[in-house]
C-alpha cells in the first residue's frame, strides 16, 4: 500500500523527514497546547482574556486585517501593471517586490521608525500633517503592509497571467465597458486568489514580530499586539500568561491557514 | 508582451497605473531600503567601519548569525531533499497531513514558535531540568537559536523542490534504477542535476530567512549581547541603546545580503524557467507526433516556484 513505486530510498526519507516533523512541528506544538489545557478552562481564561490580553488581540487583529486589505488593494493594481502593462522598468518593478520577502523584519522596523519620526525623511513632511507614521497604530499597520504586500501580489499575479483574454474581448465587443467587463468578468475570475491573498497576508501579518516592536512604541492598551505582549508576559516569568495568549493566537493563525487551504483548492479547481 | 487589442485601456489609464504601482513599491519599499544605506553611511564608510568592526559585541554577533543560518540551512536542505522525495515519489497514508505540516511554520507566529521551545528546553520546560543536569543548554545558547532558525525556515526548500519534482516525474529515476544504479547513484546522477536550481533557490530563500530571523529566535536566546545575540537582535539591541547609527550599520549588512540575495533568486529563476520550457517542450514532442498538441503560445507559462517564499 505505502509504496507504488520501486523507487529507493522511502525508508531513508520517511526517517528523516518523520524525525524532524515530530521534533520541531508536532511535539513543541503539542507541548504548548498541552500546557494550556493544563490550566484548566477557568485559569485559561483568567490567563488568556485579561483586559490587556484583549486589547492586545484586537490591536493585532484590527493592524492585520486593516493591513491585509491594504495589502490586497495594493497588491492587485501592481500585480495588474506588472502582468498587463509593458514599460520601461517593469522588470527592475517586479524584482523589488521581492524585498520584504529578503528584507530582515528588525531592519525594516528599524528604518520605518527612523523614516517616520519628526525628523525622518517622510515624518518631516507627514508630522507637521498630524500624521504620524512612529510610535502609532498607523506605524504598526505601515510595516505590516511592508511585510505582506509580496503575499497579495505574489498569489494573484500567476493567476492574471493565465487569465483567458477571450472572455474580455467578447465583454467589450459586447458592448460592456472597461468597468463593467472588470468588475464582470476578470474580477469573478480572479477573486478567489485575491482572497487567498489576503489571507495570507493576514496570517503573516498577525504573527508578524520583529518590525512591530521597534515602531509601535509598544503601549498596553494601545499599541500592543499579541505576540509583543506574549515575550513581555515571557520576560516576567508568566509561562502560563504567555502560553494561553500563545495558544489563542496559534487558534487564530490555524484557522487563516485552513481557510488559505480550502481557498487554494478552490483556485485549482477554478483553474482546471 | 500586451498587444494593442479592444481590451487594452487607453495610454492616459496605463500610465495612471504604472505611476501608481511605482508609487506604492516606491514608497513601501525602495525609500526604506535606501534609507538604510543613507542612515549607515551618513557618517561616511569610516564610521561605518568603525560600528561594526570595532565593537566586539557587533563582531560576535555577525560571527554567529553566520554560524548559526548555515546549520539550519543544512539542516533544512536534508529535510527538504528527503520531504519532497517522499511527497514526489510515494504515495502513503498521511501525504497530504505531511504537505500541511510543512507548512505550519508560515502561519505560526514566530514567538509562539519560540515559546514552544522554551517550555521544552527552557529552566522549568519539559526537558530542560533533565538536559542541564548533563551540561547541556538549548535556551539562552545557541543550539536554542538553531532549532528556532529551523522551525521559521522549515518549508522553504521543501516547497521549492515538491512542484518541481512533481512536475519532472519519476520516469528518468526509474530508468535509473532498471539498469541497476544504486539508490546513492540515482540521487546523485539523476535526481540532484534534475533539481539543483530549484534546491538552490530553496537554499538561497532560506538562508535570507535564517540570518534574518528575530522573533523566534529573540525568545530563544535571552539576547546576551556577546553570547546569544545574532545580527537582527544587535540591531535591535543597539536601537533601544540609542545607538542608533551603530544600528543602522549593522542593519545596512543584512541589507546588502538582502539584496545579494534577490540577485541571487532573480538569476536562478530565469535557470528554472528556462528549464521549465525545456521540460514542456519534450513533454510535448510525442503528442506533436500524433497531431493532438497545443500551440507553442496557448498560454503563459506559469513559474513552479510558489508565492510564498
Amino acid at each position: 500500500m505505502r509504496r507504488s513505486s520501486v523507487l529507493p530510498g522511502f525508508g531513508v526519507s520517511a526517517a528523516i523527514t518523520s524525525l524532524v516533523v515530530t521534533s520541531l512541528i508536532i511535539i513543541p506544538l503539542s507541548v504548548l497546547i498541552l500546557r494550556a489545557a493544563s490550566l484548566g478552562p477557568a485559569e485559561f481564561l483568567e490567563a488568556a482574556w485579561t483586559p490587556r490580553a484583549r486589547a492586545a488581540y484586537a490591536v493585532s487583529l484590527g493592524a492585520s486585517l486593516v493591513a491585509a486589505a491594504i495589502s490586497s488593494v495594493c497588491g492587485l493594481l501592481v500585480a495588474w501593471v506588472l502582468v498587463r502593462i509593458d514599460f520601461p522598468g517593469r522588470r527592475l518593478l517586479d524584482a523589488l517586490v521581492d524585498v520584504p520577502l529578503a528584507l530582515p523584519t528588525a531592519v525594516a522596523g528599524l528604518v520605518y521608525s527612523t523614516l517616520y519620526v519628526e525628523k525622518g525623511w517622510l515624518g518631516r513632511f507627514l508630522v507637521p500633517l498630524g500624521i504620524h507614521g512612529a510610535y502609532s497604530w498607523l506605524g504598526i499597520v505601515l510595516v505590516l503592509v511592508f511585510v505582506s504586500l509580496p503575499f497579495a501580489i505574489r498569489v494573484v499575479q500567476p493567476v492574471l497571467e493565465s487569465l483567458d483574454r477571450d472572455s474580455e474581448e467578447a465583454a467589450r465587443m459586447l458592448g460592456a465597458s472597461r468597468v463593467q467587463t472588470f468588475l464582470q468578468v476578470i474580477f469573478p475570475a480572479i477573486f478567489p486568489a485575491v482572497l487567498t491573498g489576503f489571507a495570507l497576508a493576514l496570517a503573516r501579518a498577525l504573527g508578524e514580530y520583529g518590525s512591530v516592536v521597534f515602531i509601535s512604541g509598544n503601549m498596553p492598551f494601545k499599541t500592543e499586539i499579541a505576540p509583543v505582549l506574549i515575550v513581555s508576559r515571557l520576560e516576567e516569568f508568566a509561562y502560563a500568561e504567555a502560553t494561553a495568549i500563545a495558544v489563542v493566537l496559534l487558534a487564530m493563525s490555524v484557522s487563516l491557514l485552513v481557510i488559505v487551504n480550502w481557498l487554494q483548492q478552490r483556485v485549482a479547481n477554478n483553474s482546471q | 508582451m500586451p498587444k494593442p487589442t479592444i481590451t487594452s485601456a487607453n495610454p492616459l489609464t496605463h500610465r495612471l497605473l504604472v505611476a501608481a504601482a511605482v508609487g506604492i513599491v516606491g514608497l513601501l519599499i525602495v525609500v526604506p531600503l535606501t534609507s538604510v544605506f543613507a542612515e549607515a553611511f551618513a557618517e561616511g564608510p569610516a564610521a561605518w567601519w568603525r560600528a561594526l568592526a570595532h565593537d566586539p559585541d557587533t563582531r560576535h554577533a555577525i560571527w554567529l548569525s553566520l554560524t548559526v543560518a548555515p546549520i539550519a540551512v543544512a539542516i533544512n536542505t536534508v529535510f527538504g531533499i528527503a520531504a519532497a522525495w517522499l511527497v514526489s515519489r510515494f504515495r502513503f497514508p498521511g501525504r497530504s497531513l505531511l504537505i500541511t505540516l510543512c507548512d505550519v511554520p508560515f502561519s505560526v507566529s514566530p514567538v509562539v514558535a519560540g515559546l514552544a521551545l522554551v517550555l521544552i528546553f527552557g529552566r522549568q520546560g519539559l526537558l530542560g531540568p533533565t538536559l542541564a543536569t548533563l551540561g547541556w543548554k538549548v535556551i539562552f545558547s545557541w543550539p536554542g537559536l538553531v532549532l528556532a532558525t529551523t522551525f521559521v525556515t522549515l518549508p522553504l526548500v521543501v516547497r521549492e523542490l515538491i512542484p518541481v519534482m512533481e512536475a519532472i516525474g519519476p520516469e528518468e529515476e526509474l530508468a535509473a534504477v532498471s539498469l541497476g544504479a544504486s539508490g546513492w547513484q540515482v540521487f546523485s546522477r539523476v535526481t540532484l542535476p534534475n533539481i539543483r536550481w530549484a534546491l538552490l533557490h530553496g537554499i538561497v530563500l532560506a538562508n535570507a530567512r535564517a540570518m534574518g530571523e528575530f522573533g523566534a529566535v529573540y525568545v530563544v536566546s535571552g539576547h546576551i549581547a556577546g553570547a546569544t545575540d545574532t545580527m537582527p537582535l544587535r540591531v535591535e539591541k543597539l536601537f533601544q541603546e540609542y545607538r542608533t547609527p551603530a544600528s543602522m550599520a549593522v542593519a545596512s549588512v543584512l541589507a546588502g545580503l538582502a539584496l545579494v540575495t534577490l540577485v541571487a533568486k532573480f538569476v536562478i529563476e530565469r535557470r528554472l524557467e528556462a528549464e521549465a520550457r525545456e521540460l514542456e517542450a519534450a513533454r510535448s514532442l510525442p503528442d506533436t507526433i500524433d497531431g493532438s498538441s497545443t500551440p507553442p503560445d496557448a498560454g503563459p507559462h506559469t513559474s513552479t516556484h510558489g508565492p510564498i517564499a
